[in-house]
């Protein structure tokens, strides 16, 4: 009788269709939005992120219309990042029918952005999406477990200086309701979530963590919560690409002791 | 999908009578579009489900849904301001009405957010903090907000329970919680750290600390069960 872990499918959405290939024999158009959000729903999913990756701020417009289908029709909670940089950016997604909207590199530039959009519309609006990964003591990218790990901007590419945990304990005494940490080093190798991270960042802030970057089998999920301590846990491709269902995620995770609905 | 919640069912009225109108009350209090739509979705033929911030709108409304996401004191405020604390109370007395998380809160004597909220007071009882310092052994370890799918214990039989199975989870996102000082109250309590109350029912006004519009099947058939109910406990 608890609070259950969570599971995040993540769809990377450009120009309003969903992108990276997600393979689902049973879906007539596997880059509308919508009918991805509904097989999720139904698949049992806690939640929904769409990241939106368009390039051109021309057509940013296009992931608040993308919010409005899927929140017509998917009553579970979704959150929506990329591109949110003004207060009013978060507002016309909450209007839309978004739960809760991601900031990350806006936060980096201007940490106070996030105190102003969480006293507007409240923390529990409010996640600040974390791009990290390992250094060594001079700050450079390592493979080695120091324990150590920086903020990064540009997927992964640009250092900022600011250590992870530091950043993440700002960030939820600037009003950061959740945070999902990504960890850049992991992200797409199929390897895992970097645990000693999610165990880091978990144990250093109050609020919800969710785990993301790496996941590759089921076993990665169920680490996520065990050994990292995520609150959540977030993936793409293996739920994408229908190796997984997350129905069969949850009862996998399950069976190992943690907390899910099912 | 969420296959036989759907409404258009006309089970709420008999044929011929007029359309029933439920009204969400807007008062500023963030986004209602989860909710409007998710009632959609679940209507009955002859009823309509309108967004609203006019007293005169709600007061003539069949049913009343009020929600509410925020702190409490922008609550009551902007409640006040807005000349609505009056026409919600009175909906909450003579209606089948809904109170959703904030919304839920707000019906207490008072709140501790904000430095302490005088609230509507339609019920004796406090809103307490998870991170009171009082419950520091219970809460260690746990995270705030709670934030997720928890579940509800169903303490009374209610129209509102109908096709919904105890112990059900239910979408939460809140850090505060109400304690309420009449145990008749309580229809659902949930286990976080401590248990706290999650539903409080009585005779035409049931509220929810979680979000029904955000609980896929099990919240669209609560929200079903809501239109078609008359109110009676």
């Amino acid at each position: 009788m608890a609070l259950a872990k969570r599971i995040i499918p993540c769809l990377d959405v450009d120009n309003g269709r969903v992108v990276k290939g997600v393979q689902f024999v049973d879906i007539r158009d596997a880059g509308d939005p919508v009918e991805v959000a509904r097989r999720y729903d139904a698949e049992g999913a806690d939640e929904i992120t769409f990241l939106d990756i368009t390039a051109s701020s021309d057509d940013r417009e296009t992931i608040v219309h993308v919010v409005e289908h899927v929140a017509n029709e998917v009553f579970i909670p979704l959150t929506v990042g990329g591109g949110i940089r003004t207060v009013d950016d978060v507002r016309r997604m909450l209007h839309a029918g978004a739960d809760k909207v991601a900031i990350n590199t806006a936060a980096v530039f201007n940490p106070d952005f996030v105190r102003e959009a969480s006293d507007r519309v409240g923390s529990q609006c409010i996640v600040v999406a974390i791009d990290a990964k390992q250094v060594d003591a001079d700050g450079k990218p390592t493979d080695e477990a120091t324990g150590r790990w920086q903020l990064f901007t540009h997927g992964g590419r640009k250092p900022t200086g600011l250590d992870a945990i530091d950043w993440a304990k700002k960030m939820v005494d600037y009003g950061a309701g959740e945070i999902l940490l990504t960890s850049m080093d992991r992200d797409g190798t199929k390897i895992g979530f970097d645990l000693a991270l999610t165990r880091a960042i978990s144990d250093a802030v109050s609020v919800p963590v969710i785990a993301s970057g790496g996941v590759g089998n089921l076993q990665h999920l169920a680490d996520g919560v065990l050994k990292g301590g995520a609150d959540a846990v977030l993936a793409a491709s293996i739920f994408h690409f229908a190796e997984y269902s997350i129905h069969e995620a949850k009862e996998y995770m399950a069976a190992q002791g943690i907390e899910m609905r099912l | 999908m969420y296959a036989g919640i759907v409404g258009n069912d006309s089970s709420a009225t008999a044929p011929g009578e007029a359309m029933s109108q439920i009204v969400v009350v807007d008062y500023g209090m963030g986004n209602l579009r989860s909710v409007d739509k998710a009632i959609e979705h679940v209507l009955a033929d002859n009823q309509h489900v309108k967004i609203s911030s006019d007293a005169a709108e709600i007061a003539s409304a069949d049913r009343v849904v009020f929600p509410g996401q925020g702190a409490a004191r922008d609550c009551m405020k902007n409640l006040n301001e807005r000349g609505l604390d009056q026409v919600v109370l009175q909906a909450a007395r003579e209606k089948p009405f809904l109170g959703i998380c904030m919304g839920m809160q707000v019906l207490l004597r008072h709140s501790q957010e904000n430095d302490g909220v005088d609230c509507l007071n339609l019920y004796a009882g406090e809103v307490r903090a998870f991170a009171d310092e009082s419950l520091r052994e219970q809460m260690e370890h746990l995270k705030i907000p709670h934030m997720g799918w928890n579940e509800v214990a169903q303490k009374q039989s209610h129209p509102l329970w109908h096709d919904i199975k105890d112990g059900s989870r239910f979408y939460f996102v809140h850090s505060y919680y109400v304690d309420v000082e009449d145990a008749g109250l309580v229809a659902g309590t949930t286990e976080y750290g401590i248990e706290f109350v999650s539903v409080i029912a009585r005779d035409n006004v049931f509220a929810a600390q979680f979000h029904p519009e955000k609980s896929a099947h099990d919240g669209l058939q609560l929200l079903k069960n809501f239109c078609r109910w008359n109110g009676e406990a």
